[in-house]
């Protein structure tokens, strides 16, 4: 017997929360509900002609990478800069979680690759393999992308 | 250069229902953009908690509250459709209509159906058993005649035995030849108490 997809609900309730942590972490708050939305919705559209539901996981991340990166180009068309959309009130918030804000917009000013790289590996915990189907390159190509974002993150934060 | 790998796998998990929010708002932007094929919700009522399943057609499954969720969902997503999501204000005429019955001021339906569940001997079937009024009852023999099979009485039973959405098209209406209560995939109490509901059954005292 063939199986089809599972109900579209179980669907969402599996995913919703690593489609929303690699989105927070991808674009930021801000505008991760937004492709949020997107996402799901393109998944919903396409939902009765997924034959293949065996990764579902990496099925929705894919939608949910290309989404992130749709938000990223849209934003540089609209030339604001990234930390602007993380901005937090440095008053108001610890040393710690200062720090972390400034990994996240480390994370966000990467080239789209290493970004979406780092994000499914460390946020997604997704192996090399899968990371390069997502991304749609080689495991190699994955794994430079992943070890030259590493790279820039340690620049950027230290 | 362990601290920034530690802080980005930390990422994200402070997030405290924003998940589950933005989930919601998605199934109701799919209602309202018609891509929900199927909603589900419960409805309760002196049974337990009745899973109740719709289409854009009408109501197309009502599950006793001791049948599996999961495989009653996984039934309707290979026959109707995966795209199922959980929007109990789309069961709101079927709860109202449920609610007057069960409180015994409805003695018919008017929600329209989904009949996808159902097979086509079982649509003759459940179909003459739609039309048997309120309050009276007829035999599986009986119902099989109309059904245009006058010897199938066990195919029949097995129709009404899958009848996916019991209380509102009224299986419990069919006995043996012979008064006995014969058979109801909700459970004999069950069925003798609608039929005591509607005055079919004398209430034993």
């Amino acid at each position: 017997m063939s199986d089809g997809p599972p109900p579209f609900q179980r669907f969402l309730d599996c995913h919703r929360d690593a489609v929303w942590r690699f989105l927070v972490a991808s674009v930021g708050r801000a505008e991760a509900e937004d492709c949020f939305q997107e996402t799901f919705l393109s998944a919903l559209r396409a939902y009765p002609e997924l034959h293949d539901a065996r990764n579902l996981r990496g099925w929705v991340l894919t939608i949910a990478n290309r989404k992130a990166l749709d938000a990223h180009r849209a934003r540089a068309r609209r030339a604001v800069p990234v930390a602007d959309a993380t901005t937090v009130d440095a008053r108001s918030v610890s040393d710690t979680t200062r720090a972390e804000e400034a990994v996240w917009a480390a994370v966000r000013a990467l080239p789209e690759r290493q970004r979406s790289a780092v994000v499914l590996r460390y946020v997604a915990d997704m192996p090399h393999r899968e990371i390069a189907a997502t991304i749609g390159c080689s495991e190699d190509a994955a794994r430079r992308s992943l070890h030259e974002g590493l790279t820039k993150l340690r620049e950027a934060v230290t | 250069m362990i601290d920034i790998e530690r802080s980005l796998r930390a990422g994200g998990e402070d997030d405290g229902g924003q998940a589950e929010a933005a989930a919601v708002r998605l199934v109701a932007r799919a209602g309202a953009e018609g891509l929900a094929d199927v909603s589900y919700g419960t409805v309760d009522s002196p049974f337990g908690a009745l899973l109740a399943a719709t289409t854009r057609r009408g109501l197309v499954r009502l599950a006793f509250p001791e049948e599996d969720v999961d495989e009653v969902l996984e039934r309707l997503a290979r026959r109707v459709s995966p795209r199922i999501v959980q929007a109990p204000a789309a069961l709101d005429a079927a709860r109202h209509e449920l609610d007057e019955y069960f409180n015994g001021g409805r003695r018919r339906f008017e929600l329209t159906l989904d009949r996808a569940l159902i097979g086509p001997f079982s649509r003759r079937v459940l179909g003459a058993t739609s039309r048997i009024p309120y309050g009276q009852v007829l035999s599986y023999q009986e119902v099989a005649a109309k059904a245009g099979s006058p010897r199938g009485s066990r195919a029949a039973g097995n129709a009404l035995g899958s009848n996916p959405i019991p209380i509102v098209i009224p299986c419990h209406r069919v006995l043996r030849t012979g008064g006995a209560l014969g058979g109801y995939g909700g459970g004999l109490e069950r069925k003798r108490w609608l039929l005591e509901l509607e005055g079919a059954l004398q209430r034993d005292s």
